[in-house]
């Protein structure tokens, strides 16, 4: 098992839903694919869905909701099985 | 008006503040965290820290900027653009306060800001609207028979369909006969309900807007803009005036727009949108935007009235600064939005830290912007960094002396839309003024394709 870091490509403010009356894209636990979308970061009113990158288990979210980003900042963690 | 308060920031907080300068007026800074060493935060006389930096913890809050207008003395509020611009519960709220509001009333910002209700205000006005059918249409014959009012070419939607989908245009009478059942059919399936909206159809459209000043009873206009150049139903460059509309249809269109203004008895500046259609030279209101806008300096240099300052003006109490007679157009001037955004990489959002910084100016070059060397662009508002506005005596020379702007602009950090305004200067079909709505997009993305 590795823990792979997912990382949020630009700045901005972090959403774990795809709008405020949705559910969360991923809730920790989650079996997940390399493509599946974790959050959106919002950046100069633009919304960027950010890729899982790996399959396997969401474990954990780095950050909350609405939290603001640096750009290359790990936001969640996924274990690839 | 003594003291002015600001519910913006970036570019348009600077230019505002500099207008009631302009006039004497004191002016009142609000900002997010994010900005608290802004240049409009300096340039201010005082400034108020309202919340955290995204803007609906700040920009956004009607309250606390109310409350910062009150604590800081002010006596009227500036909404600037984007924001709370047309937000009408939000300039009720700074009326109720006993302030002065820069823009229209709530009631004119709600009618004109709904589209159904400012359709009503234009047939009221004798202004006319795309042609279409109020209801959907069940039958073949009544379809055939609105199409005759429209004109061809129509366009069929369905009634109860959305986002596009199953739209047909259809040229003549034939083809309509034959495209109604079938698109009906293929309503009736989709959304169970067969009924189709016909509305004209317009190959290409240019979007132009006119300028308008109204006092609340009487209304002028500074012509026209044009703004077709956009992506994603973003303005790019605008210019002032329109390079695809004849003595004919500007006498018309601003007379228009002058009616509209009467007829909602509009207050402060203002902008109605048209929809023009390039082939045949007909107009259409679209909508009026109740708000000083982006690109209100090209109008500025070719009037030389000074749109902000006439806002201040109107809100104080001062009737309309201008008779109609007193207004020309002088020349040609071009808008060139530059963005913190990366034409490279499909416009990608690119904020972040900026080193050196180098704006063009001299002669008939203006430069609106809060850029400055070292600051750290905010990933939490707009892309806008500066805008250029260049102005020459006539189109020709406007676009040679935007070579020149264009070419002095340099900002070290971030990727910016600068080059591709240059890019687009050099274009045979810019130069002659051969463009529509749709015309950008399909360049750049012609553009994308190896040759």
């Amino acid at each position: 098992m590795s823990r792979i870091e997912v990382v949020s490509p630009i700045p901005g403010v972090f959403y774990r839903r795809p709008d405020p009356d949705s559910a969360p894209f991923v809730v920790e636990g989650q079996t997940i694919g390399a493509d599946d979308t974790v959050c959106l970061v919002e950046v100069m009113k633009s919304f960027h869905p950010v890729q899982a990158g790996a399959a396997g288990t969401l474990v954990e979210f780095l950050v909350e909701n609405e939290d603001v980003v640096e750009a290359g900042q790990p936001v969640a963690v996924i274990e690839a099985g | 008006m003594k003291r002015l308060l600001v519910a913006n920031r970036g570019e348009i907080a600077v230019r505002i503040i500099r207008a009631a300068r302009d006039l004497g007026i004191s002016t009142v800074a609000v900002h997010s965290t994010a900005d608290a060493d802004a240049r409009h935060v300096r340039l201010a006389d005082a400034a108020v820290e309202i919340g955290p930096p995204p803007a609906g913890k700040s920009y956004l809050l009607v309250d606390a900027i109310v409350a910062a207008a009150r604590e800081t003395g002010a006596d009227a509020v500036h909404p600037g653009y984007g924001f709370l611009s047309e937000r009408a519960a939000f300039a009720a709220a700074v009326a109720d306060a006993g302030l002065a509001f820069v823009g229209p009333d709530a009631d004119v910002i709600d009618r004109m800001g709904d589209k159904v209700r400012a359709r009503q205000v234009a047939a009221a006005a004798g202004v006319p609207t795309v042609p279409g059918t109020e209801d959907g249409v069940d039958d073949v014959d009544a379809a055939l028979a609105a199409a005759a009012d429209i004109g061809y070419p129509v366009m069929l939607k369905a009634a109860a369909g959305g986002g596009g989908r199953g739209i047909r245009v259809v040229a003549d009478e034939a083809e309509l006969r034959t495209a109604f059942p079938a698109a009906s059919r293929e309503a009736a399936s989709a959304f169970g309900d067969g009924r189709m909206y016909l509305e004209r159809f317009v190959r290409r459209a240019r979007h132009v807007e006119v300028q308008v000043l109204g006092d609340g009873t009487d209304a002028v206009h500074l012509f026209e803009r044009e703004c077709s150049l956009q992506r994603r139903r973003q303005k790019v460059l605008e210019e002032a005036l329109s390079p695809g509309v004849d003595e004919r249809v500007r006498e018309e269109m601003t007379a228009a727009a002058v009616r509209l203004a009467r007829e909602v008895g509009y207050r402060s500046a203002g902008t109605c949108e048209f929809l023009v259609d390039d082939d045949t030279h007909e107009f259409f209101f679209i909508e009026m935007n109740t708000r000083i806008q982006v690109e209100h300096p090209t109008t500025e240099l070719v009037t030389g009235i000074d749109l902000v300052a006439d806002q201040l003006r109107i809100a104080a109490g001062d009737p309309l600064p201008h008779r109609q007679s007193d207004i020309a157009a002088r020349g040609w001037a071009m808008e060139f939005r530059i963005n913190a955004e990366d034409p490279a990489r499909d416009f990608l959002p690119s904020p972040g830290k900026v080193g050196r910084v180098e704006l063009p100016d001299g002669p008939w070059v203006r430069v609106d912007t809060w850029l400055e060397p070292d600051v750290t662009i905010p990933p939490f508002y707009d892309s806008l960094l500066a805008k250029v506005v260049v102005w020459g005596e006539d189109r020709e020379s406007a676009i040679r002396r935007s070579h020149r702007a264009l070419a002095e602009f340099a900002v070290e950090g971030v990727p910016t839309t600068a080059g591709l305004h240059a890019e687009i200067l050099g274009e045979e079909w810019f130069a002659a003024g051969d463009f529509h709505t749709g015309t950008l997009e399909k360049w750049l993305s012609d553009r994308e394709e190896p040759a």
